[in-house]
């Protein structure tokens, strides 16, 4: 296992291949839940976990699955580790749960790990599997808490509101009004704004991707130029 | 052909019963743990509104079921906990219904005194609008709590309305209907209270008000 293979990963989940900007997998509890970024953190976290289980368990099944059942077997991998999860969840960590819990049955239809289980975890080893579920989930995490930060601050102009819902009362003062006597745009905080603000996003990351890709190919120009002129 | 198509069928229901047998393993691990959770967790509400010094009896055991689609907003049967001391009634704490949210129904805990004052009302479940219709949630504002000390009397029976319709409520900015619709369950609830105030008292024994 070479590090280059673990950086692709990585690289992969977090940019190149990010769940949420280019595969646009799992758009349901995406568009759903990020009216804030508390909201889209919670998400976040939560669905890492449950895709670095599936990625783990279904990995190591992935020899003992005859290829015509493995979608039904996934679900049901799938399934059963969420329903365990929720139920763990709300008996030995009831706070968590309390956060966490609305948005954990929402995981069972998200694509997201039925995908990651399909394209990724039945082809590889266990260990390479758990290292693209975290990585993937980041992914993720990052373009949830993203899209709800932008819509919170574009909807009411404020940041972090309802952190204490996930680290307790002393982080009500974490709200940050970014604009005072800000009037509310609630288009944002609405669905048509989950679209809007996500196509923004998607938008921004081909632009970026753009930039660096001209940016890559006058450098190698550049290089090729200096290393004729040292030729003659 | 016929050998594969078994082993896959076989494969598919050992799957099957291995995912059936681990969630109900963890279920039964787990079910008396969420259920003293969310006793402790009732409790604790129900303490909110109903001091633990103020009332010498059992809240969580001392109970009766109610029913009224027209003033509950339900016509599934209300567990009513009721709060006394020396077998003196002090109050009731109930679920109530606001079946005309803006997205179906929004579960609320309310807790009368005695004398029909309200002692608190919270929202256990809703599925309104986030961001507009949420604000009736009291981790997201205090609106629920300009219930507290309210009574049929306090304001006026006509003046239990949002401010929209002529009455004493706020209502929230781009959302009317979510406050309408619990303003409108409590004072439903109020009435019922007024209405049936001596059977919801009576002992758990005699066979309450249906």
């Amino acid at each position: 296992m070479s590090d280059s293979a673990f950086r692709k990963i990585a690289l992969d989940g977090l940019w190149n291949n990010n769940v949420t900007l280019v595969q646009i997998l799992g758009l349901c509890p995406t568009l759903a839940i990020t009216t804030n970024l508390v909201n889209g953190l919670g998400m976040g976290i939560a669905t890492t976990m449950v895709l670095v289980g599936s990625n783990l368990i279904i990995s190591a099944i992935r020899n003992i699955v005859p290829g015509e059942v493995r979608i039904p077997v996934f679900v049901l991998v799938i399934a059963s580790l969420v329903t365990i999860i929720d139920m763990a969840m709300s008996a030995y960590l009831p706070d968590l749960h309390k956060v966490l819990g609305i948005f954990i049955p929402l995981i069972v239809v998200n694509c997201l790990i039925i995908g990651r289980a399909e394209a990724f975890a039945s082809r590889n080893n266990v260990v390479l599997a758990a290292v693209d579920g975290v990585a993937m989930g980041f992914g993720f995490t990052l373009a949830l808490t993203t899209l709800g930060a932008l819509r919170e601050l574009i909807g009411f102009g404020t940041l972090f509101s309802q952190a204490n819902l996930m680290f307790g009362e002393g982080a009500k003062m974490l709200t940050i009004n970014v604009f005072h006597d800000y009037p509310n745009m609630l288009i944002a905080i609405l669905p048509p704004g989950a679209f809007l603000t996500l196509g923004m996003m998607i938008a921004g990351k081909n632009v970026l991707n753009a930039r660096a890709e001209k940016r890559a190919a006058l450098a190698a120009r550049v290089q090729a130029s200096s290393e004729a002129q040292t030729a003659i | 052909m016929f050998k594969k198509l078994l082993i896959s069928g076989l494969l598919l229901a050992v799957f099957a019963g291995v995912g059936t047998a681990a969630v109900s393993f963890v279920h039964d691990k787990a079910l008396p743990r969420i259920n003293a959770e969310e006793k402790e967790h009732l409790l604790e509400t129900l303490h909110q509104f109903v001091p633990p010094e103020t009332i010498d009896n059992d809240m969580y055991s001392d109970t009766i079921e109610v029913r009224d689609k027209a003033l509950l907003g339900t016509s599934d049967p209300i567990t009513v906990y009721r709060a006394r001391k020396g077998g003196a009634p002090v109050g009731l704490v109930l679920t109530a219904v606001a079946p005309d949210g803006y997205s179906g129904d929004i579960k609320l805990l309310i807790a009368i005194r005695y004398d029909g004052t309200l002692s608190g009302v919270r929202v256990i479940s809703h599925h309104e609008t986030p961001g507009l219709g949420d604000n009736i949630d009291s981790n997201r504002s205090s609106w629920i709590e300009s219930f507290t000390g309210k009574s049929l009397r306090d304001p006026a029976e006509d003046q239990w309305h949002v401010k929209k319709d002529g009455g004493q409520f706020d209502q929230f900015t781009g959302a009317t209907i979510t406050p309408r619709a619990v303003v409108k369950a409590v004072a439903n609830t109020l009435r019922y209270y007024q209405m049936h105030r001596d059977e919801l008292f009576a002992p758990a024994s005699e066979k309450p008000h249906e």
